[in-house]
């Protein structure tokens, strides 16, 4: 019998993809709408210590196989945050709550404020490549930081945490390892591209209202398959592969260089709401064309001999 | 592949409608639109917001608005042959209408409707606003209802009233379109629910993607710019956010009252 369960930082997943941060993540009933479609996990909006309104639209578009977005982590902050996730066992699946801050008091905060949401992992982007003050744009992606951060996280919950990264760090099995040192569970690599920017050519505006923006879509697969593959070897503990995911091939792919979870985001807007559904009916047909009975034999193929 | 990213269009022509009503006119250029489907505009270095087509021609399409906040009133400031930017369409629209479709705007909804109104019998339009001065397309459609909150045109009272006179007389209705303030349309689901008449209503919702990926516009379970923006009344009843609350910019879920104050600044 052919199956694609997974297990996960000791969730029980029916598939090992998961809905990315930032996309249908607004409430409750935006996740189940995804757990519905098939998901086998589902990560929040990421939620800060205040009110954001986030940048002006457009903050997202698409040119094909390259999508782009500025939203600017617009969300309603922790303490309203708590009412809109307070339901969240509905979903019916795992739900990872992702958290962002300035700096590593602002992380600990929002994970406190939020200590009575019954999140199954903590998710800390340290990679976000278009917000002023967080992320890529804060430092957040050096090793210094990336330990700094971890370590005050990991003091602050029991709970698994997920530490995000940025396919733009120059060293980044080294940031991967700070990580891991400070106490992260897994290392969902990573966040979108760029940033890039692009002008209309008749108003001679950037389109993007913060005039640029991260990069996903399944231009980014190849980019996030070698991230991960060369991640894969240098930390024990398993790793998210988010960016570009659309189809099962891209799925295996991912797996083949070394990723435990799949992150879709993006997908949704290329395939619909079901391509969670979708993407994991490809993965067992293939798993069944193969002969493989499970994920293990594919995770990670692409580092042997 | 798709893609969805603003195509730059001069403005053909603004048209003043009624007070702080006008209508921005560009070239036609949505492929199989379906009225009550909806496009987001686009003033470069300025915002994008989502808006309902009120004149679908061969070659031109019209977008009436209300100067309120901050983008409408630098759209209504812009002149023929500035740039503006157009994507879509998205959304579902409104289905087919026999001449027996009772169409009913209020406010500024009646823009999205206005297609629909040159479709279906001509009484069978019923037009509302605050007022006369704030009255859209009274010329446009000369034979529809028309009422008005202070009486100054038509008659004095809400488009519900000839709903329910126009339902309890008998009339061949078929079913209802509807699109306007959301305590209106509520009214109107509760009024066609009464003479068992399918009703069709349109959601606004603040949208940043408008093609169902963000989430921002969720409305309880449904994704307004993806799912509706138009859903037929038994897809909301029981919604608890539709005529209770929406999402501002940050995503916070307010009061529909608060929603509409927000909106008006934006």
């Amino acid at each position: 019998m052919i199956t694609i369960k997974s297990d996960f930082l000791g969730m029980k997943l029916s598939n090992p993809l998961i809905l990315a941060s930032g996309i249908m993540g607004i409430s409750v009933g935006s996740m189940k709408k995804i757990a519905d479609n098939g998901a086998g996990a589902v990560t929040i909006k990421s939620i800060s210590k205040e009110e954001r309104l986030g940048h002006n639209n457009p903050t997202m578009f698409s040119f094909g196989d390259v999508f782009m977005n500025a939203v600017g982590y617009s969300n309603p902050g922790m303490i309203e945050a708590k009412k809109e996730f307070s339901d969240i066992d509905r979903i019916g699946v795992p739900v990872i709550g992702s958290v962002i801050g300035t700096k590593a008091d602002d992380f600990v905060a929002v994970i406190e404020e939020l200590g009575d949401i019954r999140f199954d992992a903590i998710e800390i982007p340290l990679s976000c490549p278009h917000t002023p003050g967080f992320g890529v744009l804060a430092g957040q992606g050096t090793p210094e930081a990336a330990y700094r951060i971890t370590k005050a996280v990991r003091k602050a919950t029991r709970l698994p945490i997920i530490i995000k990264l940025s396919a733009n760090a120059p060293d980044l099995t080294i940031v991967a390892k700070a990580a891991e040192k400070a106490g992260a569970d897994a290392i969902n690599m990573g966040n979108t591209h760029g940033p890039g920017m692009r002008i209309d050519i008749d108003s001679g505006k950037p389109i993007l209202d913060f005039k640029v923006g991260g990069i996903s879509g399944p231009a980014i697969t190849p980019v996030t398959v070698r991230c991960v593959y060369d991640i894969y070897e240098s930390i024990k503990i398993p790793i998210i592969g988010t960016g570009g995911i659309t189809t099962g091939r891209d799925a295996i792919e991912m797996m083949m260089a070394g990723a435990l979870g799949l992150g879709v985001g993006t997908g949704i807007y290329y395939r619909g709401f079901d391509v969670f559904k979708k993407i994991a009916n490809e993965i067992k047909d293939w798993m069944e064309k193969k002969g493989h009975l499970s994920l293990k034999e594919i995770i990670g193929v692409a580092h042997e001999g | 592949m798709r893609d969805d990213y603003p195509r730059s269009l001069e403005i053909l022509e603004i048209e003043k409608e009624a007070k702080d009503l006008f209508t921005v006119f560009v070239k036609n250029t949505l492929d199989g639109f379906v009225p009550g489907q909806f496009v987001m505009v686009w003033i470069p270095s300025v915002d994008e917001k989502p808006f309902g087509v009120s004149y679908l021609e061969k070659d031109r399409i019209g977008i009436t608005f209300e100067v309120k906040g901050k983008f409408t009133k630098k759209l209504a400031g812009m002149k023929k042959a500035d740039i503006i930017g157009i994507r879509g369409p998205y959304g579902i629209g409104f289905p087919d209408p026999d001449s027996s479709t009772i169409v009913i705007g209020g406010g500024c909804g009646v823009s999205s409707l206005a297609p629909l109104m040159e479709k279906v019998k001509k009484s069978n339009s019923i037009i509302g606003a605050r007022s006369k001065d704030m009255l859209l397309f009274r010329n446009r459609f000369k034979d529809a209802h028309f009422t008005t909150d202070d009486g100054t045109f038509g008659k004095k009272g809400f488009v519900t009233e000839i709903l329910e006179e126009k339902l309890s007389a008998l009339d061949k209705v078929s079913q209802v379109f509807c699109c306007g303030p959301e305590i209106m349309m509520s009214r109107v689901i509760e009024i066609c629910k009464k003479y068992r008449k399918k009703c069709f209503i349109s959601m606004e919702r603040y949208m940043k993607c408008g093609f169902g990926v963000c989430g921002q516009c969720m409305c309880g379970d449904k994704v307004v710019c993806n799912e509706g923006p138009v859903f037929e009344s038994k897809d909301v009843e029981g919604n608890p956010e539709f005529n209770h609350f929406a999402r501002i910019k940050s995503g916070k879920k307010v009061p529909v009252s608060d929603y509409v104050r927000w909106r008006s600044c934006e």
